[in-house]
C-alpha cells in the first residue's frame, strides 16, 4: 500500500514537470516545423519567462498579471530580435553553421540576463498560494494546477491556431514544402518570423509558470531546453498531442527513475531514453515512419 | 605535396622553438594546454570538417581517456604509458560499438544523439564516486615519464603534448591526402552519390568516429597526467562546445586551421580578461559573427581577401 | 664647487628616491575566485571582501609602510583555468601568497603548483582533504564540512534520533559533506537508512523525499547550496514530511529563507557565527570582528556580508597578520601563518600548527534555526 501511495506520487510529480517539458517541446517544434532550425537557444526563452516577471514584479512593481504579459512580450520580442539578427542572414546554412548561432545566442542572452540581474536565485511568488492538496494519496500544491491547465489552454490554443486559421495552416505549409508554399503567394520569411514570436511566447509563459516552484536564475534554461528538446523528439517533432504526450511521459518516467531506481542518475534515464527513441524510432513514438528523398 | 611538407617542417621549426622566448612564463604552461586542444581539435576536425557529421559530445570520449588513465594509474597503479594505451583502445572499442547506431542518424539527430553521450558520460563520471572521486574530483596521479626524465615541469610537458599533437598532425595530413580522406570527403557532399560509387559510407563514417575518439582518448591521458587532478567538470557540455567554437573559428575542415582555432580559444581568455565579466558575452557574439560573415573560418580569410580584389587582378578561379 | 655640489645634490636625491622607491614597492598577493559560473556564490562575495579588506588595510598606511597589491583572477570554477592562472600569478606576478581558490576542486588543482613554488596558499574551501594530509604551503579558511556534520550529529544524538536519511547535490560540496556523513555516522552512532542525490540545477525533489517519507528515517540531512534545498524545503512541506529537516552551511544565508518561503520554518542548519552575530554573548572573542565585518560589507556592496564573504576576511587578515610577524617573503609568510594561534576571525578562532592547517575547533560552528523567518540559536 505504502508502495502504492509512492508511486502515485512519483507519477503525479512527474507529469507536472512532465507538462513544463511538453511546453517547451512544443516550442521547440514550432521553430523546427517552420524553419528546419533546432533553436539551442530555447531554453533562454524559458529563462526569460520568469527572470523578467520577477523583475518586472520586483522593480517595476507592476501587479502580477501586468508583470507576466510583459515578460512574455519581452521575451517574444528578443524572439524577433534573434530571428532578425542571427537567423535571417544565414539564408541556406547547414544545419552546424545554425546549431552553432543558436548555441551562441543562448551564450550570449545568458550572459546578458547575468549581467543585468545579476546571478542570484529569485523566487517568484505562486500564484495561488502553497497549501497542497491531496489527490488519490499523493500531494499537489496548486501551482501545479495552474501548470497543468496553462498548458492544456496552450495546447488547445496551438491546435485551433495551426489547423483553423489561415495564418497557422500557412505555417504548416511552409513546414511540408516552403517553395511550393512560396508560389501559392506565403510569405516564407513573414512566417518563419512569426514561429519564433509563436515560439518565444509559449516558452517564456513555460518559464512563468514553473518559476514560482523551480525559482529561476541565469542559468535555468540549459537544463530546461534539453529536456524539452528529448520530449520534442519523443513526440516526433510535430506541434500537437505527440510532443505533449512525449514530454508526459520523459517527465514521469524520469521521476519514477529518480524514487524508484537512483537519483543521481535521473537524467541520465532522460537522455538514455532519448538515444534509445533516436536508436530505434527516430520518427518519434506517435509518428508512421518517413521516407527521406534524395 | 611537396609544399605541404614544407609547411609542415616549418610548423614544426616554430613549436620547437616557440618556448625560448617565453622564459619562465607561464604562459609555456598555456601552451601546453593549447597543444591538448589542438589534439582533440584535430581529432573532431576529422570527423565533423572532413566527414561532415556533427558530434556535441566529444569531451565524453576526452573524459573517458583522462578518467580512464587516472584510475588505471592511481587505483590499479599501472605503468602510466601502458594505461593510456589500453584506455585508447577501450575507448575506441567502444566509440566503434556505439557509433553504428549513433552515425545512422544525421543533421540535429545525430547532435542530439551525440549530446546525449556526452551527458551520460559526465553524470557517469560524477556518479561512480568511489572510483572516480565523483565531484571532489581524482587527485594523485603521476606524471609521464620516460628513461630518467620525469615530466614534471612546464616546459618538458610542453614538449612532450606537442610532440603527440605533431604526430597526429602529421597522421590527419597524411589520412587527408589518401583515399581514405577522399572517400570521407565524398560522404560530406553527398552520402547517397558517395554510396552508389562504391563507398562503404556506413563503416567509414564510423571508422572515422573510431579514429577521433580515439584521438580524444590519447589528449585525456595526456591532461591527467599534465594536470595530476581532473574533475568532472573539465568534461561537460560547454567543453564540447568549445571544442565545435574552435574548429569553425579556426576554418572546418583544415589541419592548421584546428590549430589556430585552439590557438586562438585557449588564449582568449587571457585577451578577454580586459572585458572582465563581459567575456561571456563577446565569447556569445564572437560565435555567431563568425559564423554568419565568415563561414570559412580563420584560415579562409586569405581566400575570402582574394575574391574581394578587383576582376582584373585575380588569377583564374580563387583556390581555397 | 658648483660640480661637487650638483653631484653630491644627485646623489642624494636618486637615494632618496630609490629608498622611496623601495618603501612603496608594493606586497603582491594573489587571489584566485570563482567569480562567474556554478560557484559564482562562493567566488563573488569572497572577492568583494577581500578588495574591501586590502583596500581598508591601504587606507590604513598598509603594512609596514608598504601597501598591499591584490591581483584577482576567476577561475570560473574551471580546474583547467584555475591550473594556469596559479601559473600566472606565481611565475609572471611574482606574489608572495595567493588567497583562495573557492572551491575544493579548483584548490587541490592547483596544490601541486604552490606546493612546488614554495607559495602559500590561503584556500577559501570547505573540503577537508585540503589540509589532511598537511601540506607544507596550503592552509585553509572555510570551516571543514567535518566540523558542521560534527555539530548536526551531536544534536542528533541528543534528540535520540539516530535514523537518517542522507539527500546532497552531487557537486564538489555536496559529495565532500556525503563523505563526512558517512564518515562520522559510526562515532556518533548514526545508521544511514537512505543515500540520495539531487542535481545542482534540478527542479524538483519530490521522488526522493517520498521515498524517505516511506522509509523509517528520524531525520533528514540535505546537503547542499541555493537554490535546491530551498526547493527540496517547498518539496518537503507538499509532501508532509513531519520528521525534521536539517540542511548544510551552505544555505547559512538570508537568502535561503526568502527562497523557501514559509517553507524554512523550522529547519536547522550548522551556520558561522556569522548569521547570529547580534545574538551572541558580549565575551564572545569573534563578536567585534563579525559586527565590523557585516557593517563595512553592508556600507560598501549594500548587501548582507555573508558566511562565504568572512573566508576572504579571514585569508587577507591572517595574511596581514603573518606579513607584520614575518616579513613579506614566501617563507616568512608561511612560517608566520603556521604559528598563528587564536586569532579571532569570522569563520572562528584560528589556531594553526605543523599537524593542523585548517586551524578551526567544533566551536566555529553554532546550531540555528530558522524561526518567523529569522535565525534562531539553539541551545
Amino acid at each position: 500500500m505504502e508502495l502504492l501511495n509512492q508511486v502515485t506520487q512519483f507519477v503525479i510529480s512527474g507529469l507536472a514537470t512532465g507538462a513544463i517539458y511538453a511546453l517547451i517541446g512544443l516550442s521547440f517544434a514550432i521553430i523546427f516545423n517552420s524553419t528546419g532550425i533546432l533553436n539551442f537557444a530555447q531554453g533562454e526563452f524559458v529563462m526569460l519567462g520568469g527572470v523578467l516577471t520577477i523583475f518586472c514584479l520586483n522593480v517595476l512593481q507592476l501587479p502580477l498579471l501586468a508583470a507576466i504579459g510583459a515578460a512574455v512580450a519581452g521575451t517574444t520580442v528578443a524572439g524577433l530580435v534573434f530571428e532578425r539578427l542571427a537567423i535571417r542572414p544565414l539564408k541556406n546554412a547547414t544545419p552546424l553553421a545554425l546549431i552553432i548561432i543558436t548555441i551562441g545566442a543562448s551564450i550570449l542572452i545568458r550572459g546578458l540576463v547575468m549581467l543585468l540581474w545579476g546571478k542570484d536565485t529569485q523566487a517568484l511568488p505562486a500564484f495561488s498560494g502553497n497549501d497542497p492538496i491531496s489527490v488519490v494519496g499523493a500531494t499537489l500544491l496548486p501551482q501545479h494546477l495552474w501548470i497543468f491547465g496553462v498548458t492544456i489552454l496552450v495546447i488547445v490554443g496551438c491546435r485551433l491556431f495551426f489547423h483553423h486559421t489561415i495564418s497557422g495552416k500557412a505555417m504548416r505549409a511552409c513546414s511540408f514544402n516552403p517553395r511550393a508554399a512560396n508560389l501559392v503567394g506565403i510569405s516564407v520569411g513573414r512566417m518563419i518570423l512569426l514561429s519564433f514570436v509563436i515560439s518565444a511566447a509559449v516558452g517564456s509563459l513555460a518559464g512563468v509558470i514553473i518559476a514560482p516552484l523551480t525559482m529561476t536564475a541565469y542559468d535555468v534554461g540549459v537544463m530546461l531546453g534539453l529536456k524539452g528538446f528529448c520530449a520534442a523528439i519523443m513526440g516526433g517533432m510535430g506541434s500537437g498531442l505527440g510532443t505533449v504526450l512525449g514530454g508526459l511521459i520523459l517527465g514521469t518516467l524520469e521521476s519514477l527513475g529518480a524514487g524508484l531506481i537512483s537519483s543521481g542518475y535521473k537524467d541520465a534515464i532522460a537522455f538514455f531514453i532519448l538515444l534509445l527513441i533516436l536508436f530505434l524510432r527516430p520518427q518519434g513514438l506517435f509518428k508512421k515512419g518517413e521516407t527521406e528523398r534524395v | 605535396m611537396k609544399s605541404d611538407k614544407l609547411k609542415f617542417l616549418v610548423f614544426c621549426l616554430v613549436v620547437l622553438v616557440a618556448p625560448l622566448p617565453l622564459g619562465g612564463s607561464y604562459l609555456t604552461n598555456v601552451l601546453i594546454f593549447v597543444g591538448i586542444n589542438s589534439i582533440l581539435a584535430l581529432g573532431l576536425n576529422l570527423l565533423l570538417g572532413y566527414a561532415g557529421q556533427i558530434s556535441l559530445g566529444q569531451a565524453a570520449f576526452f573524459g573517458l581517456g583522462a578518467y580512464g588513465s587516472g584510475v588505471l594509474t592511481t587505483v590499479y597503479s599501472f605503468n602510466p604509458w601502458v594505461a593510456m594505451v589500453v584506455v585508447a583502445l577501450c575507448v575506441a572499442a567502444f566509440a566503434f560499438a556505439i557509433g553504428f547506431p549513433v552515425l545512422r542518424l544525421k543533421g540535429h539527430y545525430l547532435a542530439m544523439a551525440t549530446l546525449g553521450v556526452g551527458v551520460i558520460a559526465n553524470i557517469a563520471f560524477n556518479e561512480t564516486v568511489d572510483l572516480t572521486g565523483g565531484p571532489s574530483g581524482l587527485s594523485g596521479i603521476p606524471n609521464l615519464s620516460l628513461g630518467g626524465v620525469i615530466f614534471d615541469t612546464d616546459l618538458r610537458n610542453y614538449y612532450l603534448v606537442w610532440g603527440f599533437a605533431l604526430v597526429m598532425i602529421l597522421l590527419s595530413l597524411n589520412l587527408v591526402n589518401s583515399r581514405f580522406g577522399r572517400a570521407l570527403r565524398a560522404i560530406h557532399d553527398s552520402e547517397v552519390a558517395a554510396r552508389v560509387m562504391g563507398v562503404n559510407a556506413r563503416l567509414m563514417k564510423v571508422q572515422v568516429f573510431t579514429l577521433s575518439a580515439f584521438i580524444s582518448a590519447i589528449a585525456g591521458s595526456l591532461y591527467c597526467h599534465v594536470m595530476t587532478f581532473i574533475s568532472p567538470t573539465s568534461f561537460g557540455f560547454h567543453t564540447s562546445v568549445e571544442l565545435l567554437t574552435m574548429i569553425v573559428i579556426g576554418g572546418l575542415g583544415s589541419v592548421y586551421g584546428s590549430i589556430l582555432g585552439a590557438l586562438l580559444l585557449t588564449m582568449l581568455p587571457e585577451l578577454l580578461r580586459t572585458f572582465h565579466d563581459y567575456d561571456i558575452i563577446v565569447y556569445g557574439l564572437l560565435l555567431i559573427v563568425m559564423t554568419i560573415y565568415m563561414p570559412g573560418g580563420l584560415v579562409g580569410i586569405p581566400a575570402a581577401l582574394r575574391r574581394l580584389l578587383p576582376a582584373g587582378k585575380a588569377k583564374g578561379g580563387a583556390n581555397a | 664647487m658648483k660640480k661637487l655640489f650638483c653631484t653630491a645634490f644627485a646623489a642624494l636625491a636618486s637615494l632618496c628616491l630609490a629608498t622611496a622607491a623601495l618603501a612603496a614597492a608594493p606586497i603582491k598577493i594573489g587571489a584566485l575566485f570563482a567569480v562567474t559560473g556554478p560557484a559564482s556564490f562562493l567566488g563573488e562575495p569572497e572577492r568583494n571582501t577581500a578588495q574591501m579588506v586590502v583596500d581598508a588595510i591601504n587606507r590604513g598606511g598598509g603594512i609596514k609602510g608598504r601597501k598591499l597589491e591584490l591581483i584577482t583572477y576567476d577561475t570560473g570554477g574551471d580546474a583547467t583555468k584555475a591550473v594556469q592562472l596559479a601559473n600566472k600569478l606565481v611565475k609572471n606576478d611574482q606574489v608572495v601568497a595567493i588567497i583562495g581558490p573557492s572551491t575544493t576542486g579548483d584548490s587541490m588543482a592547483v596544490i601541486p603548483i604552490v606546493e612546488k613554488a614554495g607559495i602559500p596558499l590561503i584556500a577559501c574551501a570547505a573540503g577537508s582533504k585540503i589540509t589532511d594530509p598537511v601540506k607544507r604551503s596550503v592552509f585553509k579558511t572555510a570551516q571543514n564540512d567535518g566540523l558542521a556534520v560534527a555539530r548536526i550529529y551531536e544534536q542528533l544524538k541528543k534528540e535520540k534520533r539516530n535514523k537518517i536519511a542522507i539527500l546532497s547535490v552531487s557537486d564538489g560540496f555536496g559529495s565532500s559533506g556525503r563523505e563526512q556523513l558517512k564518515a562520522q555516522a559510526a562515532a556518533y552512532g548514526m545508521q544511514i537508512i537512505s543515500d540520495d542525490t539531487y542535481g545542482p540545477k534540478d527542479t524538483d525533489m519530490t521522488a526522493q523525499l517520498t521515498k524517505i517519507r516511506g522509509s523509517r528515517a528520524q531525520a533528514v540531512i540535505c546537503w547542499g547550496t541555493n537554490p535546491g534545498p530551498a526547493v527540496i524545503a517547498r518539496n518537503a512541506k507538499q509532501l508532509g514530511l513531519h520528521i525534521p529537516l536539517y540542511m548544510s552551511h551552505g544555505v547559512s544565508s538570508k537568502k535561503f529563507i526568502e527562497l523557501a518561503g514559509d517553507a524554512a520554518e523550522g529547519i536547522r542548519l550548522p551556520s558561522g557565527k556569522v548569521l547570529v552575530a547580534d545574538l551572541l554573548p558580549k565575551n564572545d572573542k569573534q563578536k567585534a570582528s563579525l559586527l565590523a565585518f557585516i557593517k563595512d560589507y553592508q556600507g560598501r556592496f549594500k548587501a548582507e556580508g555573508d558566511h562565504f564573504g568572512g573566508h576572504a576576511w579571514d585569508a587577507v587578515m591572517l595574511l596581514k597578520g603573518a606579513i607584520e610577524r614575518g616579513g613579506a617573503t614566501p617563507a616568512g609568510i608561511r612560517n608566520a601563518l603556521e604559528s598563528t594561534r587564536n586569532f579571532a576571525g569570522i569563520g572562528g578562532v584560528f589556531n594553526f600548527s605543523a599537524r593542523d592547517h585548517a586551524g578551526l575547533g567544533k566551536d566555529a560552528f553554532v546550531l540555528v534555526e530558522v524561526r518567523n523567518k529569522d535565525w534562531k540559536l539553539v541551545r
